[in-house]
């Protein structure tokens, strides 16, 4: 791999552009591999960077249906924050930011990371009561945050309306170190760096089977034929349950849609990620001017990566509440992704029933802020057959056994 | 948008109009039960990707419970049943098997 620099640019520039190496090759599927992964977004890709980074493992494929972060990974509204109230979120979430703030030198890789600031608006006294309650965790759990003032909320992003009739702003909880990332771009940095370590990315390969002898697993197979391996890393968010149903176990998951939006582009007029949990919208502009729009999921079981258009309407109408001058904005572009939400709205990264096959999913609402702790931790889990301190409390047995990472309550609604 | 028919109140009802409750037919386990078995009534869902059994309530309407037979991946009603069957009538079955020849059936 050629290293991204100032220098190669100058040097490229003599050739005029025409020497630019692919960025990642375009390989053939080996007989067999020590590792497969399914799954070729955000976590898949981190997942077999770090094999490769922390544990030396390279002789790896990583299995996508369609294209390489061509789901939930390209479909997302790339907020990333750590502010969580449960010790085993926090510490995950925020291992995941502080590799952010690092990846493009990690990867040699723009990731466009930009801690601009996260801001999770308290609009009800419950919502202050349970801020507060965050914020004196997080200190504890040595991520910084704190409970800010209507004033300083007012300072931070001066187009909000803190005076909201039905829902005043009344507080925040400020994390200044959050922001947002260029989601294409983490998947393509980390395929990139995949590649270079040797490992194969293997597109337009779809599981159909896996196969397994004495309870351990032996292979897959794909639409481009049997590829044999030692290990299996699952990683398919939304689809998560049908690959699971392959391999021949259940998962405490339901897979709904999850919709996103994007305004025309209008010149800078917010520097900060805003939240609002209790009407259930959150916003922040891109680099293109565009003001990005998230908001709750659809209530029932969806494949189609369509949303229904009620949920963005009811997004929209507090939204314009909280920010009155996007009220005449037109709206360009919306879409939906397939989320895998479990029981207690925590992700699984665990063993399985099945041998030397793994699972990592159920990241619901929230998995692009987590893809490089998630992707460290599952190589832990899949390098050592045992999963590492980040991973321990996020194994599938917790719903039978009732130990619950119960962010869904703590977090109010967005996650 | 999708429209379910209320078999109560023969309504044909918008989604706005209702609201969704998730898988149909869930065994339900009292005190006493295994961790096995509380854990298939509250947490392991089939989620399959094609025909649904579901529970939905016209919220917004007359107020009963009703499962509608769907397609997850096509977003296609087959049809309606009241809540209170054991599971969906055959004739809705055959139906949907007549659509979805590779459909694995009910379980």
């Amino acid at each position: 791999m050629k290293r991204y620099s100032a220098f190669a640019l100058a040097r490229e520039a003599l050739s005029n552009h025409m020497g630019w190496e692919r960025a990642w090759a375009a390989p053939q599927p080996k007989a067999a591999y020590d590792v497969i992964i399914i799954g070729a977004g955000g976590h898949g890709l981190a997942t077999a960077y770090y094999l490769g980074k922390n544990f030396g493992i390279t002789n790896v494929a990583i299995l996508e249906k369609g294209w390489l972060g061509g789901g939930n990974t390209g479909r997302n509204t790339t907020i990333i924050r750590s502010n969580y109230l449960q010790d085993s979120s926090a510490a995950i979430y925020e291992k995941a930011r502080s590799l952010y703030e690092t990846l493009s030198q990690d990867l040699n890789y723009n990731a466009m990371f930009s801690p601009r600031g996260v801001m999770m608006l308290a609009q009800t006294h419950h919502e202050v009561r349970g801020y507060q309650r965050t914020a004196h965790a997080n200190a504890l759990q040595g991520v910084v945050t704190e409970f800010i003032s209507p004033q300083r909320v007012k300072d931070l992003c001066p187009i909000l309306n803190i005076d909201g009739p039905r829902y005043p702003v009344l507080g925040a909880l400020w994390q200044a170190r959050g922001g947002t990332g260029r989601h294409d771009a983490v998947a393509w940095g980390y395929a990139r760096a995949c590649s270079a370590m040797g490992m194969d990315i293997l597109q337009n390969c779809e599981v159909k089977g896996i196969t397994s002898a004495n309870g351990m697993v032996t292979g897959v197979d794909t639409t481009k034929g049997y590829i044999g391996t030692k290990k299996i890393g699952i990683v398919v968010a939304g689809h998560s349950g049908q690959v699971a149903d392959m391999a021949g176990f259940r998962l405490p998951v339901e897979a709904v849609a999850l919709q996103a939006l994007v305004s025309e582009p209008i010149k800078p007029c917010m520097d900060v990620v805003v939240m609002a949990n209790t009407v259930h919208g959150y916003m922040s502009q891109s680099d293109k001017g565009e003001m990005v729009i998230g908001g709750g999921t659809d209530g029932f079981n969806n494949f189609t990566q369509r949303g229904s258009f009620h949920h963005i309407e009811e997004t929209l109408r507090a939204l314009i509440e909280t920010f009155p001058i996007i009220s005449r904005l037109k709206m360009l572009r919306q879409w939906g992704g397939i989320v895998d939400m479990t029981g207690d709205r925590s992700p699984i990264i665990s063993k399985t029933p099945v041998g030397n096959c793994f699972i990592n999913c159920g990241w619901g609402t929230g998995g692009f802020k987590a893809i490089p702790g998630s992707g460290w931790a599952m190589a832990e889990l899949m390098a050592k057959g045992e999963p590492g301190p980040l991973a321990a409390e996020f194994d599938m047995w917790r719903f039978k056994e009732g130990r619950f990472i119960d962010e869904s309550v703590a977090a109010g609604v967005a996650h | 948008m999708l429209t379910l028919e209320c078999p109560y109140c023969g309504i044909m009802a918008d989604e706005t109009e209702l609201s969704p409750g998730y898988e149909a037919h869930l065994k339900r386990y009292g005190p006493g039960s295994s961790d096995e078995e509380f854990e298939a009534y509250m947490f392991a869902r089939k989620n399959p990707k094609g025909v649904h059994f579901e529970r939905w309530r016209h919220a917004y309407g007359c107020g009963k419970w009703f499962s509608p037979a769907r397609d997850t991946a096509t977003l296609e009603v087959f049809g309606t049943y009241p809540a209170q069957s054991a599971g969906p009538p055959q004739a809705l079955q055959d139906k949907i098997k007549a659509k979805r020849p590779d459909w694995r059936g009910y379980t």
